[in-house]
């Protein structure tokens, strides 16, 4: 079983999210990597999108799978990792560092407390795993 | 991730808990629990193209037919020459329905003189047991030996070597689609020089009873060779790399063989066959759509169903897309007007609503590894 970051916040859909001042780097769980397999493609908005808490912002494609990724806070994107585009494959290797995917202004700092906690997010797999 | 089109209990293959053990990620194909992968697709796929692999395709299904009108029999059934197989050798070949759509795709060996063996897709077992059977009637006798016959594929370009190591006999004589019978790691088997891969290999048809032994002695001798267990992720990846067919995704009952690709397989000139009228009356008209290989510009990957488009236009639509792990590039096979099917046409592919580039390429993607001559 993957081992899940205490400091991070969690959506029901595997994505991350870090409070960084007053902004979220988001991404997509360990889990979330393994039960999808090699990821070959990632398609994420641009800077200056707006996103939803709970809506899709983007695609992550593996060999065998489409699935959506949802926003797991709202407001206003300020960075993208431009290098998921020539290495999506670090989103297997290293989901929580180098596979960030978006960084987002967040239009309400309250969006964080809807997220899960690490113990919580942890359960949640547990109860997903095979 | 649960299959919910299937209420029956999955079929197993005489290796299904060996998969288990080694950590593979089961699915459901075709009613069976198959692994679908070991370790992960993209690093399968590189282990077969540089070193070996091993697949378990025990899922497929043999179907034996011997008596004095066998050969006639095969002649009526498939498209292609089965009189032009010698003892031995092994044959690409279509069954079809009357109206020229393809009811499987299938290996034909010749055992004997008035010995057959068909090897056709585990989806479709149930329905080619009845066609054959029901069209296939003569004096001679029809034995589905799908249940008792395991179906090991070693492949790769360590995979003479491995093989031989393990055998009784000369394999590095057997040339491509040819078979000889043998021991393997004491294993009676068909030693059969084919693939679904490109790359050089065998197919090993052995007694279900002896799966688990021969496995474990091929992953034992190629330990050193970096050899892997392959699933049927990888397994799909190698094949469209190759542009080979894969029924249900490829071809099916509305598809002709013409349209496919596939005109080398039929052969007019032997007589008489099911489907023969209308493919020929087909190729006589000419095609409205062919299968063709294209390549994307970028990443995003191309999946069955997707619709093809010339300046936003209909063009046609994707049968099977990946990202192919040796070409290291997105590519996919689709049936596109014959008119948009020459190399270096430019098309698009609608992805969640979006045009992006692709162009139509020779095939295969990638140069095939299998021993020719």
């Amino acid at each position: 079983m993957s081992k899940v970051p205490a400091e991070l916040k969690y959506t029901k859909e595997h994505e991350w999210a870090k409070v960084e001042g007053d902004r979220a780097r988001i991404g997509i769980t360990a889990f979330a990597q393994e039960q999808l397999g090699d990821v070959v493609f990632v398609e994420l908005p641009k800077v200056g999108a707006k996103v939803a808490a709970m809506k899709t912002f983007g695609v992550v494609e593996s060999v065998k799978a489409v699935s959506d990724l949802f926003a797991p806070v709202s407001g206003e994107v300020v960075e993208v990792n431009a290098d998921l585009a020539k290495k999506p494959e670090t989103v297997n290797s290293d989901p929580y560092g180098q596979g960030w995917m978006i960084v987002v202004k967040l239009s309400s700092p309250k969006d964080m407390d809807a997220l899960m906690g690490a113990a919580d997010y942890e359960k949640l797999i547990a109860g997903a795993g095979h | 991730m649960t299959d919910t089109t299937t209420t029956s209990p999955l079929k197993r293959t005489p290796l299904r808990d060996v998969h288990v053990k080694a950590g593979a990620k089961m699915v459901p194909f075709g009613g069976w629990d198959m692994p679908v992968q070991y370790t992960g697709i993209i690093e399968e796929h590189r282990a077969v193209r540089r070193a070996a692999g091993l697949f378990d395709i025990s899922h497929m299904g043999e179907f034996e037919v011997q008596g004095r009108d066998a050969l006639a029999i095969v002649q009526r059934l498939c498209t292609n020459d089965a009189a032009a197989l010698q003892v031995g050798q092994v044959q690409y070949s279509l069954l079809c329905y009357p109206e020229g759509g393809i009811v499987d795709d299938l290996t034909l060996y010749r055992l004997g003189d008035d010995h057959f063996m068909l090897t056709v897709n585990a989806s479709n077992i149930d329905k080619d047991w009845r066609w054959v059977t029901e069209h296939g009637r003569g004096d001679a006798r029809w034995k589905n030996v799908s249940e008792e016959t395991a179906l090991l594929a070693v492949q790769g370009p360590k995979a003479e070597a491995l093989v031989q190591r393990l055998a009784d006999a000369d394999v590095t004589r057997v040339l491509y689609y040819h078979f000889i019978r043998g021991k393997v790691a004491g294993v009676p088997a068909i030693i059969s020089r084919t693939g679904y891969t490109g790359e050089d290999g065998f197919e090993l048809y052995i007694p279900a009873a002896r799966a688990e032994r021969l496995w474990y002695a091929l992953m034992d001798a190629g330990k050193a060779d970096g050899i892997r267990p392959i699933g049927l992720g990888a397994r799909d990846t190698l094949r469209l790399e190759m542009k080979f067919a894969l029924y249900g995704n490829d071809i099916d009952q509305t598809t002709n063989p013409l349209e496919a690709g596939l005109g080398w397989v039929v052969k007019p000139a032997k007589g008489d066959f099911i489907g023969k009228a209308p493919i020929e009356a087909l190729r006589a008209a000419g095609v409205k759509r062919k299968l063709v290989g294209f390549e994307m510009a970028e990443r995003a990957v191309p999946r069955h169903g997707y619709r093809l488009l010339k300046s936003g236009a209909e063009a046609g639509v994707v049968t099977s897309g990946s990202f192919g792990p040796a070409v290291e590039k997105s590519i996919g096979m689709g049936y596109v007007r014959a008119d948009l099917a020459a190399v270096g046409t430019a098309l698009d592919v609608e992805i969640r609503g979006q045009a992006h580039p692709a162009r139509v390429v020779k095939t295969p993607f990638y140069p095939s590894k299998a021993k020719k001559s």
